[in-house]
């Protein structure tokens, strides 16, 4: 492990939900860390328990809710925020941000720019122009041009407990993606390069269907050929889709992508995974979301995802059914007994 | 036959900013010519030895590019090219040979001296010589005879050609950010990066670039233009540097780019077609050459490094396009797109022109010629982001940013080559997308392009090449069906104008039979056989199918296919 030199600057974290928290812990192994929360209060916790989350907050890692302090402080910055908060809180980020910061993002999920007066039930189709991913938020709120992203199999609660685990840097500038390497390895954590910044992000938020479809696998009770069988069709169509919106196929076949997606698909942990798994079991949706605390993205993702395929004609049919199972009440045993009748021949067909 | 009217033309005139030429930037530079070419021969050494370090690596490179050079003299030689070419490089080649059986000291001596000599040679060859008193003499030359056949033609009288009632101004309209570009070239450096339609396009620009009373600019024309003398009399004597776009071995790219590097570090207002070469396809320009364009970035680096000053002069980065109802081009340039695109599945017809038919066109051209208006876009720095009139780099939300940080790693600017090479690409997608807010439609492109995808529409299930294969007798619109389309489409035009994302002629406002009779008479006005015209039935014809497939390509990328039923 390197050691802190001193004379460096702090790094930022912006949003301290349990992923936030982990990456913060991840880098004050290297540097000193200022870890933001909107909530006064909760700050208050943490500089008062050390603690966030349940997960115990290093000594480097100093609590703020002073975000333009945070910016003028660091010149890296993770932001760490869930999507539907995203581009409000780069709002107030970006007049605190300089062309020389370096944002690399870990947030998995979309952002919306709808005509206005539209939101995502009333408008009928998507195109790509107002899908965003974080990275374009960050591009077009702020003038930072040095993005990146960070995306792998990261659930929190094993990264938390130092099991073995890797993440994927991605961005366009080398500069960044060694600032990125440098910051976050240690022995219990890889970091892995992608110059497809896109390609890594579109990994991330897809794979979050084919969570919320492996949780409805599991719910009904099914074992691992089913969900084998779940797992390789999924990647086939988050490549499918993913070439749709703009990323190329290797992203996809990295940690970011199978990574991520086996990793999520095991997980009860997960929140998508756990949306999945409580609507198999004859929950409402709207019950479910009422009492998770943190957001599960899959649940937007299938949504956004759907509108955005039929706009190209395309047609992923995961996804398609889970819009029924979520949006139109479908019951998940009918989904399955439909994608199980389905009529596919070509296995591979994007090698 | 109407000839389009524009609002009158508010640019009068304008005041040179700079008084003598001695003060020009471009003059300076070719007064120290000697210096200056030896500077840019040090410097692309230094940067070819960093991109090929070993000794093996760069013999290679020399190898190369002599093979490379003989092929070009055995198979495309121009009239340009200097009468000891195939002598000089036979003797680099032989130089090489000697080398093998040379010690390795007295090798590598010979090796750096024929480096040496090979971009000294492409500095000379590239260089422009500018010289105050051609410059003044070419400039007059056009000037007069552009207004001589602008009377001659105007007014249908014999002795009007000795009259000076007409001038350039009437015809040729500019328009967009006129004061701001006389700011910012004051202010700092400019880089101006037109689009690319027509060999006229090299003098238009120049003659604009007089009018708006700005110093003269070097700029990068292609090496084929100075084959024909006249051109090359006119561009050498206006600042031209030359651009020769058979050569691309390293030793040549690396010493052209250093010489628009130092040329603009050293404050010479400059201009190149970024599109590299004129458009074939008649579509503005979506990918951009990224090697001169990285210059303006590396140069505006390196003045950053130089100094710390809060003022160091800063590189603005100007789009321009150049609007017009006719490419005299057209018919050879979509022929090219089509035969590259197509490849086999397309078969050219013979068409050739006669001189004397060019000479015709040209007087046609310049004299009752449509008029042609050029866009003068906003300015930019080098990352794209707008700056306000003093040279200030602005964001989305007005604030003022420093453009130097682009350019920092902890607090001080660095040299990363992958980083400037993304900017760089950032900033071709920035100029590309400016194109198309400032380009100007014309009454003559919105007409094509509505004819041309109405009459595709009819054939889904051809692809282009069988839909152009069509014979044109086959298609006719009825004019009632394509007025009601034009409507359709003018509107969604207003709607893109209100939201910034492109301009129109005023001539494209009024009554729409009027506007679509005015499209039609100057939609590549002066072709053999006309693109787009009525029948007698007054229904909407064509004679020549590709080319009013190029015309039609001037509005893509607006989305506006989608108005169309």
């Amino acid at each position: 492990m390197t050691s802190k030199s001193a004379s460096d600057k702090p790094v930022g974290v912006v949003g301290a939900g349990h992923f936030g928290t982990v990456i913060a812990n991840i880098l004050a192994k290297h540097r000193d860390v200022l870890l933001y929360a909107r909530d006064e209060k909760s700050v208050e916790k943490m500089l008062e328990t050390r603690e966030n989350k349940g997960h115990k907050l290093s000594r480097s890692i100093q609590p703020t809710s002073d975000l333009a302090g945070l910016a003028a402080q660091c010149d890296v910055i993770f932001p760490i925020v869930p999507s539907a908060h995203f581009r409000e809180m780069m709002k107030k980020l970006a007049p605190h941000l300089h062309p020389y910061h370096i944002l690399i993002h870990g947030t998995k999920g979309f952002d919306l720019k709808l005509p206005k007066g539209q939101t995502i039930e009333t408008v009928e189709t998507l195109n790509r122009k107002e899908v965003l991913t974080m990275s374009e938020v960050i591009r077009e709120e702020s003038v930072v041009v040095r993005v990146g992203c960070l995306a792998g199999p990261n659930l929190s609660a094993e990264l938390s407990q130092r099991q073995p685990s890797a993440t994927v840097v991605a961005s366009p500038f080398q500069e960044v993606i060694q600032t990125g390497k440098r910051l976050l390895r240690n022995n219990r954590f890889q970091v892995y390069e992608n110059t497809d910044l896109v390609g890594v992000e579109m990994a991330g938020v897809l794979k979050n269907i084919i969570a919320i479809a492996s949780g409805c696998l599991s719910g009904l009770g099914y074992g691992e050929n089913a969900k084998g069988l779940l797992i390789s069709r999924g990647a086939v169509e988050m490549v499918y889709l993913g070439r749709i919106l703009g990323g190329n196929t290797k992203a996809f076949l990295g940690v970011a992508g199978i990574g991520d997606l086996v990793a999520t698909c095991n997980s009860p942990n997960s929140r998508n995974f756990t949306v999945g798994y409580r609507l198999a079991k004859g929950e409402s949706l709207a019950a479910i979301l009422d009492d998770m605390q943190e957001v599960a993205e899959g649940v937007n993702t299938v949504r956004i995802v759907k509108k955005c395929a039929d706009y190209y004609k395309a047609r992923p049919l995961i996804t398609d059914t889970l819009y029924k199972v979520l949006f139109e009440g479908m019951a998940v045993q009918d989904a399955l007994d439909y994608l199980m009748r389905y009529p596919l021949n070509v296995e591979i067909d994007f090698v | 036959m109407e000839i389009l009217e524009e609002k009158k033309n508010k640019n009068i005139g304008y005041k040179p900013i700079l008084e003598g030429i001695p003060e020009w930037p471009v003059y300076q530079l070719s007064k120290n010519r000697k210096e200056f070419l030896e500077e840019v021969t040090q410097k692309t050494i230094e940067q070819i030895r960093i991109l090929r370090p070993s000794r093996k690596q760069l013999l290679e490179e020399l190898e190369t590019t002599v093979f490379r050079e003989q092929n070009r003299i055995k198979r495309n030689r121009w009239r340009v090219d200097p009468k000891d070419d195939a002598k000089f490089w036979m003797r680099v080649k032989n130089d090489l040979i000697e080398l093998a059986n040379k010690p390795a000291e007295e090798a590598s001596k010979k090796e750096d001296e024929l480096l040496y000599e090979i971009v000294h040679r492409y500095a000379k060859e590239i260089s422009g010589t500018f010289k105050p008193r051609s410059y003044k003499f070419a400039r007059e030359v056009i000037k007069f005879w552009f207004r001589r056949l602008l009377n001659g033609a105007r007014v249908k009288k014999f002795g009007a050609i000795f009259r000076s009632q007409y001038t350039l101004q009437d015809k040729i309209h500019i328009v967009g950010k006129v004061k701001m570009l006389r700011r910012l070239a004051k202010k700092g450096t400019v880089v101006m990066v037109p689009t690319h339609f027509s060999n006229l396009d090299s003098i238009l620009i120049g003659w604009v670039i007089h009018s708006l009373g700005l110093p003269a600019f070097i700029y990068g024309a292609g090496l084929n233009l100075f084959n024909i003398s006249i051109f090359a009399y006119f561009m050498n004597s206006l600042g031209a540097y030359k651009v020769d776009r058979r050569k691309k071995n390293l030793p040549y790219l690396e010493t052209l780019k250093m010489y628009s590097n130092l040329a603009i570090q050293k404050g010479a207002h400059s201009l190149f077609f970024p599109g590299g070469t004129r458009s074939r396809s008649g579509q503005l320009e979506k990918q951009l050459k990224l090697g001169l364009l990285s210059t303006a970035i590396e140069a505006q680096r390196n003045l950053y490094l130089e100094s710390d000053a809060p003022d160091t002069r800063k590189i603005f980065v100007v789009p321009v396009t150049l609007n017009y109802h006719f490419v005299l081009e057209a018919p050879d340039l979509i022929e090219d797109y089509l035969q590259v695109k197509g490849q086999d599945r397309y078969f050219a017809e013979e068409d050739n022109y006669g001189s004397f038919q060019l000479i015709k066109f040209m007087f046609k051209f310049f004299t009752k010629g449509s008029n042609i208006s050029v866009s003068i876009g906003p300015g930019l720095d080098v990352m794209g982001n707008f700056v306000d009139d003093e040279g200030n780099s602005l964001d989305s939300s007005g604030r003022v940013i420093n453009t130097r940080e682009y350019f920092m790693t902890n607090g001080v600017v660095t040299v990363d080559k992958q980083r400037e090479n993304e900017y760089t690409r950032m900033l071709s997608s920035r100029i590309v997308s400016e194109y198309h807010r400032i380009n100007r439609v014309f009454a003559s492109h919105l007409v094509a392009f509505i004819a041309f995808e109405m009459w595709l529409r009819r054939y889904p299930r051809l692809d282009l090449f069988g839909f152009l294969r069509l014979p044109e007798e086959e298609l006719e619109i009825p004019y009632d069906e394509f007025r009601e389309v034009f409507k359709k489409v003018r509107k969604e035009i207003y709607r893109l104008e209100e939201n910034g994302r492109v301009h129109y002629a005023s001539h494209l406002k009024g009554d729409a039979d009027l506007v679509i009779r005015r499209g039609l008479e100057n939609v590549g006005i002066f072709h053999l056989k006309r693109p787009l015209l009525r029948n007698r039935q007054g229904n909407i014809i064509t004679q020549d199918l590709n080319v009013l497939y190029y015309y039609h390509n001037r509005l893509l990328g607006y989305d506006l296919e989608k108005c169309i039923g």
